[in-house]
């Protein structure tokens, strides 16, 4: 707790240096990361990344300083040549852009490791610390280096903003955006631009190998909770920026702990929360939908066994015993008698101590499910042409799911029937 | 049997367009007349959309060239309104039919201007012409493909240019959706707009269009309807491929011969 208190008071500058740091690092790559992953460009983002480790070796060796605006246009020259790469090998040869991605990441990813043993063995005192590219050094943003990456990250936020009308466009429909004088061709190298900076920035945080997620995962996070793009860039932001506070945070309880590693874990558990939980898209109301169509289909089968009962011995609203309706149709017992409490509780059904009986309302709604069923069937032996005996099957789920504007337009096409396919009145 | 015009709204000369150098559309030599409905017709793999994404500079041509109200295409950009093919784009995006919508105005708007009130009007006015305004704020990856293809009428609508080239719009909609189309071609060639639309029934052609291009990898026929849907030209289109122009194009794929020389 005392830790707790002692990081959120922002008293020590080092804290809030590093803070500022990874939120300006991690929203940046993520609103950026929205754009990329609508683009269906996912994986490109990782190879930038590792693309990147080159350019830093290659600044260090030429200019013999860890200036961070040298290493930053280095690795920015390198990530841009891996990109113009796969591009170019994709519209030149018959080469997929995956297996072109991949030959790219890997061939430059080659060099730079060859290039970084070569430095840490050239005795070089100034070297030490360059290594941390790899897995990143948020904990270590401080001073110059820290305002230079701030404002690289607000610049592809405010970059972000000024063109989102022409991004989107991008993103959706490219050759639209094309016949309607757009210059495709730069916004194209506009969003590589950007992607390119992103990943360069963002590896101070997480490192070359693992750049790939802050691009990508609050993205894909964000978009499971909103179908609006605008609402996806902030929450993606707000995504990347928690994650970006609270590796942070772990790190500094607990020093032995690296940030930026933990930054990934955190925006990864984000995500899979995302999966999970998200209204609609996720995993748990999938579940849930899944498991009230099948009460849905459960109250509705008693509901149309009771009224088929009262079709043969008259008399709708005539009690009925559980064994009756479960000798016609096989349910497990439990959940049929489940399944009339809850009717019970809606008003459809009644509890007489002669049996169970439909209420009036719930001789309507049996009476409903006989009839979609047998419409059903109707219209299967008549528009597809299907044996009769073949489509009772399909109208035992079919008749859960007709909405009445279609009832109403089946009713009219086959002309207000009263038979069924099978000589069973419809009701 | 292949009629030019005088004064056309669109004129290719000598266009040829290749993919992997394969020809897919060799030589076509067209002019349409203003203020026509015009149906591009042809078997499957005759190049119909090949020819209007060639005539919008969407594909790089082999040869040939292009012009649009007499005018390089680049300088018309404004006046055209491309409705591509429904399944071109992913209607997962995360986009409601409004926002969609109003990417008919960003050709006008130019870069960076944000869309204006007006333009949004424009929009809704647009989407009230395709019956589809109860549906503005619905997330596009809900829509039926009838809807979907509304919606990017829509969108062409809100441009407000002077020519269309529609790619299949009439491809799996359902009948409402396919009559609320053709009804409202026909108004926009009232009002004097030329609409090129590719099209794949042959049943219907007859009844929606006035002027017809038949293509089968190159022109057999541009003309009034009457005059072009003839057994004879029909049979032309559609009889029998031209094995030796396919065979000719697979060679100059493999052999990686350019389609002109020098």
């Amino acid at each position: 707790m005392n830790d707790f208190l002692e990081f959120f008071s922002f008293a020590d500058a080092n804290i809030r240096y590093v803070t500022l740091g990874s939120v300006l690092l991690a929203s940046s790559s993520a609103v950026v990361g929205c754009f990329t992953l609508l683009r269906k460009r996912a994986l490109v983002g990782d190879a930038v990344a590792h693309a990147v480790l080159p350019g830093v070796c290659l600044a260090f060796i030429l200019s013999g300083t860890k200036n961070p605006f040298i290493l930053l246009l280095g690795a920015f020259i390198t990530g841009w040549i891996s990109l113009v790469t796969i591009d170019f090998i994709t519209s030149r040869s018959r080469i997929k852009e995956d297996t072109a991605i991949g030959l790219v990441l890997s061939v430059f990813f080659g060099i730079g490791i060859l290039l970084l043993t070569a430095i840490q063995h050239s005795g070089n005192a100034a070297q030490s610390g360059l290594d941390k590219f790899l897995f990143g050094k948020a904990a270590s943003l401080v001073g110059e280096d820290l305002i230079a990456f701030a404002i690289v990250a607000v610049l592809l936020l405010v970059t972000t903003i000024i063109f989102y009308k022409e991004l989107t466009l991008l993103c959706f429909d490219q050759a639209y955006a094309k016949t309607i004088g757009f210059p495709v061709r730069l916004l194209e190298l506009l969003l590589t631009t950007l992607t390119v900076f992103a990943v360069v920035v963002g590896i101070q945080a997480v490192g070359v190998v693992l750049m790939a997620a802050m691009l990508i995962t609050p993205a894909a996070a964000a978009r499971f909770w909103t179908d609006k793009l605008h609402l996806m860039l902030v929450l993606a932001a707000l995504i990347g920026a928690f994650s970006g506070v609270a590796g942070a945070f772990v790190s500094y309880t607990a020093p032995a702990m690296p940030t930026g590693p933990w930054i990934v874990l955190i925006v990864s558990m984000i995500a899979i929360f995302s999966f999970a939980f998200a209204p609609k898209k996720g995993w748990v109301s999938r579940l849930f939908r899944q498991r009230r169509n099948k009460t849905h289909i459960l109250e509705e089968n008693l509901l149309k066994l009771m009224y088929q009962l009262g079709e043969k011995k008259p008399g709708f609203d005539a009690p009925r015993q559980l064994h009756e309706l479960l000798e016609r149709r096989a349910i497990p017992q439990k959940e049929a008698k489940a399944g009339l409490k809850r009717l019970i509780k809606q008003g459809y059904v009644e509890r007489t101590p002669e049996g169970w009986k439909l209420s009036s309302q719930g001789q309507r709604r049996g009476e409903r499910v006989v009839r979609l069923h047998r419409l059903w069937e109707l219209y299967l032996t008549q528009y597809l042409h299907l044996a009769s005996d073949h489509v009772h099957e399909d109208a035992e789920t079919i008749e859960h799911i007709i909405t009445p504007e279609l009832e109403q337009k089946l009713m009219e096409e086959l002309g207000f029937p009263v038979m069924d396919p099978h000589s069973a009145r419809i009701p | 049997m292949i009629l030019q015009v005088e004064n056309p709204v669109v004129e290719v000369h000598d266009l040829t367009v290749s993919y992997d150098r394969k020809p897919v559309l060799w030589g076509i030599d067209l002019t349409l007349p203003a203020g026509a409905l015009v149906g591009v017709i042809g078997p499957n793999g005759a190049g119909k959309s090949t020819l209007i994404k060639a005539m919008m500079d969407l594909l790089p041509v082999g040869s040939g060239y292009v012009r649009i109200f007499d005018k390089p295409i680049d300088e018309v950009r404004n006046r055209i309104s491309y409705v591509p093919q429904r399944e071109s784009v992913d209607w997962d995006f995360p986009a409601s039919v409004f926002d969609v919508v109003l990417m008919g105005s960003y050709g006008k708007l130019g870069l960076f201007k944000r869309p204006r009130k007006a333009d949004k009007d424009a929009a809704m006015e647009a989407l009230q012409k395709v019956g589809m305004q109860a549906y503005a704020d619905r997330q596009i990856s809900q829509l039926s493909g009838g809807q979907q293809q509304r919606v990017f009428l829509a969108r062409a609508l809100a441009q407000n240019a002077d020519i269309y080239f529609m790619d299949e719009p009439f491809a799996g909609v359902d009948i409402a959706t396919e009559t609320a189309i053709i009804e409202l071609l026909r108004t926009m060639r009232e009002q004097g707009k030329t609409v090129i639309v590719v099209h794949h029934d042959l049943q219907s052609a007859t009844e929606y269009f006035d002027w017809v291009v038949l293509l089968n990898m190159r022109l057999v026929a541009s003309g009034p309807t009457e005059q072009i849907l003839t057994q004879e030209l029909l049979e032309q289109t559609y009889g029998g491929k031209l094995t030796v122009l396919t065979k000719v194009g697979e060679l100059l794929r493999k052999q990686e011969f350019p389609s002109r020389e020098a």
